[in-house]
């Protein structure tokens, strides 16, 4: 099933807080992975806010082929804090060489760019990587991109983050999403693991996808580099939110609206009634059918939540001014946030989508019947 | 004939043909319903001679005495058995005895008189289905299992309970980023239509008996106005009654224009008084039944009122060209065609081509797929039935619709456009009985939806043909149950009011059927086209053909 939590704080905060919650969620998930993922970054990368990151696992040969690539495309190493950690693992985790956490300065060619294509050869750095490791099963990589960070590792999340020492300085960050996997479909694959990302999109999500396999052929044939992976059916979830902002430059209000359609008849009452049916009409193909919670992180920081559409999933939403939090279960947002207004808790239904600003001045809830807010 | 007499080449016995009538004599009332019903009058009044030797007493018997033979004549039923007058094995007869005293039985081996159907060098033409029997080897399309199945993954869902929206779309449908630059844009955004992904498949007023068509007009008319569900009947190509073209109930109505263009100058001229658009236009380049073959309505059926509705004279045969002879190249047929039929309803009207199942469809799908006005095409496969098609056609033409249509799906997701020019797959859904497992099985190959024509008539009006050539008179306007008879007496047979109950029957079980097989797959909210992973089926070499699992 998965656990999931999503924080944003106005202040950094360690990954153990969501370590932490997803350790008391822990019926919910079997101990076999966990995801991390942050942004918004406290420590020493809070100056380097715009440069990119490279997150992955590497063997020592990999580091080796990582910094002849790197060098070949001109990023020099600005930062690095990658983790190496001779001690022995936890059950279950297997030893790695090392979990490289690397901030670059942009090669001096790319210098007049706009920001689009830098994004593009962004990407395309990764997928070159990602493409490279798995010739040699010497790399694996999650992210390259300013300000975000991610970590994915086999093993009980909480032991995991103990013993590559999550709880250090340089990790804190604004915003924190993790997943205490449950295996069930796929054979454990780091890159099946949540949370996934793309272009400063990364969302994770609980439960599975049963429209899985036409969705997946709507986005690779799409023709766009980053469409590609799918070790997981999850991932999908991730490329639909960077289709529908990137291609049809909709808000993520719309993000329902595209997985999990209005029926006919909320269709013909809603003041958007006629954009809606366009839109149903042709994103037909990418409606989700399972019993899926998505939480997910937009590029401003703004986190979000939705449920399917007939909310078969757990998952809460709640806080207080300066930090709030998205947690499959109650006691994840206890162990995250105890000190909040437990009566403004909220608990998503199959219209609503919960959006938390970036400048975390509120939790918003819109509802499938409401307005959109569009065509801009 | 006596032992020493002459034989013809087509002289046969009742051994020899396909149907042999069994009669009881100790059962028979000679009530005279029998010979009265039968279509093809293959059963006559039989005045059988019998001789009785009556041997005296032993003790009686004298020089004098004889036996004496007494001649008695008894009545009842002759078989014919030339071929002209075949039994069809409709069993109206059976029917129709109070007694149960017969009944036909198919021959043992494998009948004579199909050597002898030509007789005048005409080749056999005859109306229903392939001929093929397969109920006990299944088809493809019956031994497609579901094994996708949600349990603790993902919880299954409720059939009976949870919300459903089992809806397809006929139309083209546009890529999302275009189809919103258009909205924007106020722009020309193809029709599309959200219709049930059932559809009655076309079967012309002409090839149907007028109560038949009123039957299924009204039982869509009632699953759309009282149900709420958008089931769509396709007019086939024989024009449409003028009340039904000016009355609202022609937005649940496909209108086909094929090569005859039998009807349509009704239809233009009923343009300027239509209340409602058409569901959609279907032009026809080939069904799967004679595929390369025209439209063919035999002068047995052209009555006035058929003549009239399709603007023809009336006791003529009605032979559709193969192909439309204004057009000339696939350029011609597919592109300028489907212009013009937009044109006629101000492009407010869903236009799309039906071929029948051929290895060729891809070059047509591609064509259409650069046309930005196709709205979809239908397919239809070598199982598909008629009214009136040569024997050879039926038997040996075409193409099985399963990789017909996974085929196409396929090449349309390669190039990123499925679902944008839907598939609608036809030709032996349901054969067997299992309409729901044989259109999930294609939705899930790939189609948008499923044409049934066979099916609806064997359920919403009796029709009793079936693979065992059984009946399949249809084209001569003989239809014992009325359903493709144009004569009164035959046609009031069958109550309208009876086939519109029947057509709401086979919809409402459908659904419940359909929502059976996708609620344990996980799915509801939208109709599972093209999720193969949810398919199997215990054949590796069409697993391999269809790129479905191969599982025993």
């Amino acid at each position: 099933m998965c656990r999931l939590i999503a924080l944003t704080s106005d202040e950094p905060q360690s990954p153990m807080v969501a370590m932490r919650a997803l350790d008391v969620m822990r019926e919910g998930h079997d101990g076999s992975g966990v995801g991390l993922f942050l942004s918004d970054l406290g420590g020493a990368f809070e100056t380097l806010k715009g440069l990119p990151i490279l997150s992955g696992i590497f063997s020592g040969e990999g580091v080796k082929r990582l910094d002849r690539y790197m060098t070949s495309l001109g990023f020099v190493t600005r930062h690095n804090i990658s983790i190496r950690n001779s001690k022995t693992p936890p059950p279950g985790t297997p030893r790695r060489d090392t979990y490289v956490i690397c901030a670059y300065e942009y090669p001096s060619a790319w210098e007049g760019l706009d920001q689009k294509e830098i994004q593009e050869r962004l990407l395309l750095a990764r997928l070159h990587l990602r493409q490279m490791g798995e010739e040699h099963e010497d790399m694996i990589v999650y992210s390259f991109w300013p300000d975000v960070i991610m970590l994915k590792e086999i093993g009980d999340p909480l032991k995991v983050a103990e013993y590559l020492h999550l709880d250090r300085e340089e990790l804190k960050a604004r915003v924190i999403l993790a997943q205490g996997r449950q295996n069930t479909n796929y054979a454990i694959n780091l890159y099946a693991c949540h949370p996934f990302f793309i272009q400063g999109i990364a969302s994770m999500t609980n439960g599975e996808n049963t429209a899985f396999v036409p969705i997946r052929e709507f986005l690779t044939s799409r023709g766009y580099p980053g469409y590609v992976g799918y070790q997981s059916d999850s991932e999908v979830f991730t490329h639909i939110a960077h289709y529908m902002i990137h291609s049809l430059g909709l808000e993520i209000e719309a993000y329902k609206h595209i997985i999990t359609p209005l029926q006919d008849e909320d269709l013909q009452s809603h003041p958007d009634a006629g954009f809606l049916t366009q839109l149903k009409h042709s994103c037909r193909r990418l409606i989700i059918d399972g019993p899926n919670c998505v939480m997910g992180r937009l590029p401003d920081n703004t986190l979000f939540l939705v449920q399917d559409r007939k909310k078969l999933r757990p998952a809460v939403a709640g806080g207080r001014k300066g930090m709030y939090a998205f947690s499959s279960e109650m006691c994840g947002l206890d162990a995250a946030i105890p000190d909040r207004d437990k009566r403004k808790d909220f608990q998503p239904m199959h219209l609503d989508t919960v959006i938390v600003p970036s400048d975390r001045s509120e939790v918003r809830v819109c509802s499938q019947v409401e307005p959109l807010a569009l065509l801009h | 004939m006596l032992a020493s007499g002459t034989l013809s080449p087509s002289s046969l016995s009742v051994k020899d043909l396909l149907w042999q009538v069994q009669w009881d004599k100790e059962k028979c009332s000679l009530c005279g319903r029998c010979t009265a019903v039968c279509p093809v009058q293959a059963i006559e009044l039989g005045v059988h001679r019998k001789r009785i030797v009556q041997i005296p007493p032993l003790a009686e018997i004298g020089p004098a005495t004889s036996s004496s033979n007494v001649h008695q004549v008894y009545h009842g039923i002759r078989q014919r058995t030339d071929p002209a007058y075949a039994c069809n094995g409709c069993a109206m007869c059976n029917l129709v005895c109070p007694n149960g005293a017969i009944i036909p039985q198919r021959s043992d081996e494998m009948d004579k008189q199909r050597f002898h159907m030509n007789r005048g060098g005409q080749a056999r033409s005859r109306g229903g289905r392939r001929n093929v029997p397969d109920s006990l080897n299944l088809g493809v399309l019956d031994r497609i299992k579901f094994i996708r199945i949600s349990m603790l993954t993902d919880p299954a869902l409720d059939a009976g309970r949870h919300e459903f929206e089992l809806r397809t779309l006929l139309g083209r449908v546009l890529p999302p980023e275009e189809n919103l630059r258009l909205y924007r844009e106020n722009g020309w955004i193809p029709p599309v239509r959200e219709i049930y992904p059932l559809i009655i498949g076309s079967m012309s007023f002409g090839a149907l008996s007028p109560n038949m068509w009123e039957g299924l007009q009204m039982g869509v008319a009632y699953l759309n106005e009282e149900l709420g569900m958008p089931v769509r009947m396709c007019t086939g190509e024989g024009g449409c009654p003028p009340r039904l073209l000016r009355s609202r109930f022609l937005k649940y109505t496909i209108l086909q224009i094929a090569s005859g263009y039998f009807g349509w100058d009704e239809i233009i001229h009923a343009l300027p008084e239509m209340k409602e658009d058409p569901c959609a236009v279907e032009i026809k380049y080939g069904q799967g039944a004679k595929p390369g073959d025209g439209g063919l309505l035999m002068w047995y059926k052209v009555n006035k009122l058929i003549a009239a509705i399709r603007g023809v004279p009336a006791g003529v045969s009605l032979p559709s060209p193969p192909t439309h002879q204004t057009k000339y190249s696939i350029e011609e047929s597919v592109a300028k065609m489907i212009q013009s039929m937009y044109m006629a309803w101000g492009f407010r009207v869903p236009v799309y081509p039906k071929i029948s199942g051929t290895s060729t469809a891809l070059s047509v799908l591609n064509n259409l797929t650069r046309n930005a006005y196709a709205g979809g095409l239908a397919i239809d496969g070598e199982d598909g039935g008629t009214g009136a098609a040569y024997t050879v056609s039926m038997d040996h033409m075409g193409h099985p619709i399963a990789s017909n249509i996974r085929d196409c799906y396929l090449n349309l997701a390669k190039l990123g456009r499925q679902n944008e020019v839907p598939l609608f797959a036809g030709g032996g859904v349901g054969k067997n009985g299992k309409l729901a497992a044989n259109a999930a099985a294609l939705i899930m190959l790939g189609a948008s939806g499923v044409q049934v024509g066979k099916y609806m008539m064997q359920a919403a009006a009796g029709c009793v043909g079936s693979e065992s050539d059984r009946c399949n008179i249809c084209n001569i306007g003989l239809c014992p149950k009325g359903i493709t008879s144009q004569d009164p007496r035959l046609y009031r047979r069958l109550d309208p009011e009876k086939v519109a109950e029947r057509v709401v029957d086979i919809f409402l079980s459908f659904d419940t059927e359909l929502r059976k097989i996708v609620a344990p797959l996980g799915r509801s909210t939208s109709l599972p086209i093209g999720m193969s992973d949810a398919l199997a089926i215990d054949d590796r070499n069409a697993a391999e053909r269809l790129q479905i699992k191969y599982v025993v």
